[in-house]
């Protein structure tokens, strides 16, 4: 009964997005105050069904409804609560009701925090979200229906993948899906100024603190999944250039230069063209990640199980979203001129740049992760590019944005007096490289080149992005949370430099055979195994061992990594065991059990990786307060000018 | 029993996570850091998207084993590497060989930051000029970002 | 201002070539060693560990190398397919048992019957690592001159048999066996 309300409120909810997309989309263009007046209602109406779909899928999940197909797949009454409920995303189908989910709530959240829009702008925003909604939920119904069902119903449950059955894999899904989705925010809002015509700093200010919040989500997503990646998939490897992976990383890159071409476009009017073509990319490869999870078009371990039909109605979807937003830009942009000037030093310039160097890092990595299938299609033989192709072409654009973040922060608009800043800034660098070169000779006895590059731009950006909020709290001068969001987001980024140079260029891994008794060193920590034993969890069993880890006859900690089987789909897992620092991550894992008693043990050292982590979590936060300014929350609103040149704000 | 049990199912199944080297290190480093180099270089083919280092598939430990041979046996990186392609070609390897079809992949980083470097060049330039006709700075507020 | 169309240009381009990708199989390797002499190998016999299974043998006469294990579920789907074409004499199939239990292999082969006329056991995997092999069950087409000619991934089935290796071998004889 209850999936079948379910799939009911699906279908109604179809109808209501349909509803929004039209009403919206022709209210507006007809300039019809009672077709527009419809669309907000439809969001709110449509938010109500799908929540109450997604709603019926989690009850059948929690109570074992494995009359449900898709169920039955993917849980089991063994399985503790709290996982039944992750397991409602655990595959494609119900993965793609949480997008619709999420879709809504982002629609719901615009529809309510807008009413100071102009009426004809958000009936577009709406309708333009509607269509995207009425996409997803059509191909839910069509192809991918969750709440399909089995006769005669399973007996218990296929179980969730062990993998997913971890905290962070569980929160990952509607964390990312909140920044992959919320892009679909920014591409509304830059439909909606294509198709009105208009397009200048007010639309600027609207679209910003959107595009921020949702970008936050995305940093945080793919942190966590980097995170979960570490320490579940047991190789101690926190990124893998995996074409999933990747799918989430170009949309981020896009993301941020958006959020950063906006600043230009509402501060000067600017850059108009780059801000709409971003916005029209951050969500276009957002879904284009969708389609190459699901298509089967490449190999990854992230992949969801594939069906062709299923992918060839994502790419019509994604070839019918984005060829029309890119048409509406084909039609628009060249109208889109602008009077305005800076100077090659100034605020504008490095925007300019840090667009151009994030599109190309975007660029490469879509090149990348395609090429095989580009090989492929042409008949050129199978190829991989793989992480050694990546590490080495992603370093390209990004030193260079290393370098010019730590200047480009303090340049103004317009025109930048760098020359007070060029010897503070000279001999900021020249510090960093000394305690670059000091500390990674002091800690780890060797110098890399790359260790000592991105130590040194890591920690000159550090120092950088601290210089103006310090200065102004000394002068006793406001310090607005956009200017301290964007201080610490670019903290994070010099955080996150140091993290990947120290633990890229100085980590160990060892594979050892050692059976109980016998220990091993590294880096000066002794790993010694002293007994294996069993363990019984709520739905597997493990073999545990212990280790204990001494620094110079103290004890450290006490590692107990497990080699699990799962009951039901007896795979064994590992659960490696992590000692966390300041400095650095201590990893053991156990492999397979070998001749006489011995394991093969796997046994990392990982100096500084939690920064990487930590460097993005303050990325994510400084996006926050970002979004929090004031000005954002000024509901007075005055009807700018319909123009396409220097609009100025009369606001 | 029950352990036994438990031993005998880790024994027998394939892990799904990740695969462990149980050779012994090389004594000489400069080998050891070709090893480690050329085995996260190749690719497991029956594993979904991993190198033979990480992984713990049967054929991935055999082509371990071939490659600390073919190392001990005095071998170069590139005979190795040609080793393995002429028994499963190109797609073994994760780092692209550069020929003529891989060309683009490779000279993209440059190409674009060329090309990059044109279109903001042309950017600014147009920009400058503007700025120079336009002295008026009411366009600016006092404060920043 | 045709710069304004490149993106739309770009996004067709990609699509198209996407499109494509959907009906391609990205995990199936094509073999490097196709028109190649075959690695020679010289390996026990499963059944007889004194015989030598060696594809000197086979110099002159067309022959055809199947990869199984008792461990793979594929080589089992495809064992029936591989008696009836053992059947009808064609060429003669060799076996190739890639790091099996040999005991099972030979339980095996008693139960449910043996299509080859002799059966190499690798136990350590070289031998399937010079044909390329990554994943069984495979079937390769080895010509008279001793070149590999075809090769199959996947279970083998009559179907494939008589759509992709009797027009090979066929062609490759020039007359009708």
């Amino acid at each position: 009964m209850i999936p079948e309300l379910g799939h009911f409120a699906l279908i109604l909810a179809l109808c209501l997005a349909i509803a929004q997309s039209v009403f919206g989309l022709i209210g507006a263009w007809r300039r019809q105050p009672e077709w527009m007046a419809v669309a907000r209602p439809a969001v709110a109406g449509q938010f109500v069904f799908v929540a109450l779909a997604f709603g019926c899928l989690t009850a059948a999940f929690v109570g074992n409804d494995f009359s449900v197909s898709y169920v039955a797949l993917n849980s089991n009454s063994a399985l503790p609560t709290f996982y039944r409920v992750a397991a409602v995303w655990g595959a494609h189908e119900g993965s793609l009701l949480l997008w619709i989910f999420v879709l809504a709530t982002w629609s719901l959240a615009v529809a309510a925090l807008s009413r100071s829009l102009p009426d004809t702008f958000i009936a577009r925003v709406l309708g333009v979200l509607g269509v995207v909604s009425a996409g997803f939920m059509t191909f839910t119904l069509a192809t991918s229906n969750p709440f399909l069902r089995l006769l005669p119903p399973a007996v218990d449950g296929n179980d969730l993948n062990p993998l997913l059955q971890d905290f962070a894999l569980a929160v990952h899904p509607p964390i990312l899906y909140t920044g992959y989705v919320g892009f679909a925010v920014a591409f509304a809002f830059a439909c909606a100024a294509m198709l009105e015509g208009r397009l200048d700093q007010a639309w600027a200010r609207w679209t910003r603190p959107w595009t921020i919040v949702a970008w936050m989500f995305l940093t945080i997503g793919i942190a966590l999944g980097s995170w979960w990646a570490y320490y579940e998939l047991g190789w101690g490897g926190w990124w893998f250039w995996d074409p999933v992976e990747n799918a989430s990383f170009m949309p981020w890159l896009a993301g941020t230069a958006l959020i950063h071409s906006l600043a230009v476009t509402e501060k000067r009017g600017l850059f108009r063209s780059w801000t709409l073509l971003l916005a029209i990319f951050a969500f276009s490869l957002s879904l284009l990640g969708t389609f190459l999870v699901r298509s089967g078009v490449l190999i990854s371990v992230h992949a969801f199980a594939t069906d062709p039909a299923r992918g060839v109605f994502v790419l019509t979807f994604l070839t019918l979203c984005i060829g029309g937003a890119l048409s509406l830009y084909a039609w628009r942009a060249p109208k889109l001129g602008s009077s305005a000037g800076f100077e090659l030093w100034s605020r504008e310039s490095f925007l300019l740049f840090n667009n151009v160097l994030l599109v190309i890092a975007a660029a490469l990595i879509l090149l990348g992760t395609l090429y095989p299938l580009f090989m492929d299609g042409l008949d050129l033989g199978k190829i991989s590019v793989g992480p050694p192709y990546f590490r080495a072409v992603f370093l390209v654009p990004m030193l260079p944005l290393l370098s010019l973040l730590g200047v480009g922060m303090h340049a103004a608009w317009k025109r930048a007096r760098l020359a007070d800043l060029k010897r503070p800034l000279l001999i900021a660098v020249i510090v960093a490289l000394v305690v670059a070169l000091t500390a990674t000779l002091w800690f780890f006895g060797r110098v890399t080149v790359l260790a000592t590059v991105g130590t040194t731009a890591g920690l000159w950006i550090i120092y950088s992005s601290l210089r103006d909020p310090v200065s102004r709290l000394r002068k006793h001068q406001s310090l607005s949370a956009a200017v301290l969001g964007m201080s610490i987001a670019h903290f994070g980024v010099g955080v996150f430099t140091i993290g990947v140079a120290g633990v890229e260029a100085y980590k160990i891994e060892k594979d050892v055979a050692l059976k109980p008794g016998q220990s091993v060193t590294i880096a000066g920590y002794d790993f010694a195994f002293r007994e294996l034993r069993n363990v019984e969890g709520p739905n597997y069993h493990a073999i545990e061992g212990e280790f204990d880890v001494t620094r110079n006859g103290q004890l450290v900690r006490v590692l107990q990594p497990q080699k699990r089987v799962y009951r039901v789909q007896t795979s064994p897992m590992t659960e490696a065991a992590i000692t966390v620092g300041w400095t650095r991550d201590l990893f053991v894992a156990l492999g397979d059990q070998l001749g006489n008693e011995a394991w093969s043990v796997r046994i990392q050292y990982k100096p500084l990786i939690r920064y990487v982590w930590l460097g993005a979590l303050l990325m994510a936060f400084g996006g926050l307060l970002a979004a929090s300014d004031r000005r954002y929350r000024s509901v007075r609103v005055t009807e700018p000018l319909p123009t396409g040149s220097t609009a100025r704000d009369a606001a | 029993m029950k352990a036994f049990a438990v031993a005998l199912l880790l024994m027998l199944a394939t892990s799904v996570a990740f695969g462990i080297d149980s050779g012994d290190d090389f004594p000489d480093p400069v080998l050891q850091a070709r090893y480690e180099r050329l085995i996260h270089d190749l690719r497991c083919l029956v594993c979904q998207n991993e190198s033979i280092a990480d992984s713990n598939a049967g054929l991935a430990a055999d082509l371990r084993r071939e490659v600390r041979e073919m190392l001990r046996a005095g071998k170069s990186d590139q005979e190795i590497l040609a080793f393995m392609t002429d028994r499963y070609g190109d797609f073994v390897l994760f780092r692209p060989p550069f020929v003529a079809r891989t060309w683009i992949l490779w000279l993209a980083p440059a190409l674009l930051l060329v090309a990059g470097a044109w279109i903001a060049a042309r950017i600014v330039r147009q920009r400058q000029r503007l700025a120079r006709e336009d002295a008026d700075d009411s366009d600016l507020d006092a404060g920043s970002a | 201002m045709l710069r304004y169309l490149l993106p739309l240009g770009g996004l067709a381009v990609l699509v198209v070539f996407l499109f494509f990708g959907l009906h391609r199989e990205p995990s199936i390797i094509p073999s490097p060693l196709i028109g190649k002499p075959a690695p020679p190998f010289s390996l026990p016999s499963v059944t007889d560990p004194s015989r030598q299974v060696t594809n000197a043998t086979y110099r002159g006469r067309m022959y055809v190398l199947n990869v199984w294990g008792t461990w793979c579920v594929g080589c089992r789907e495809e064992h029936s397919a591989l008696l009836a074409i053992a059947r009808t004499n064609v060429v003669p199939i060799v076996g190739l048992s890639w790091k099996d239990d040999r005991p099972l292999a030979i339980e095996w082969l008693k139960q449910l019957g043996d299509p080859y006329v002799e059966c190499a056991f690798d136990a350590d995997g070289r031998v399937a690592i010079d044909w390329g092999v990554y994943g069984a069950p495979e079937t390769f087409l080895v010509d008279a001159q001793g070149r590999v000619i075809h090769k199959h991934i996947a279970p083998l089935t009559e179907a494939i048999w008589q759509r992709d290796f009797l027009p090979r071998i066929q062609a490759a004889a020039g007359t009708r066996p």
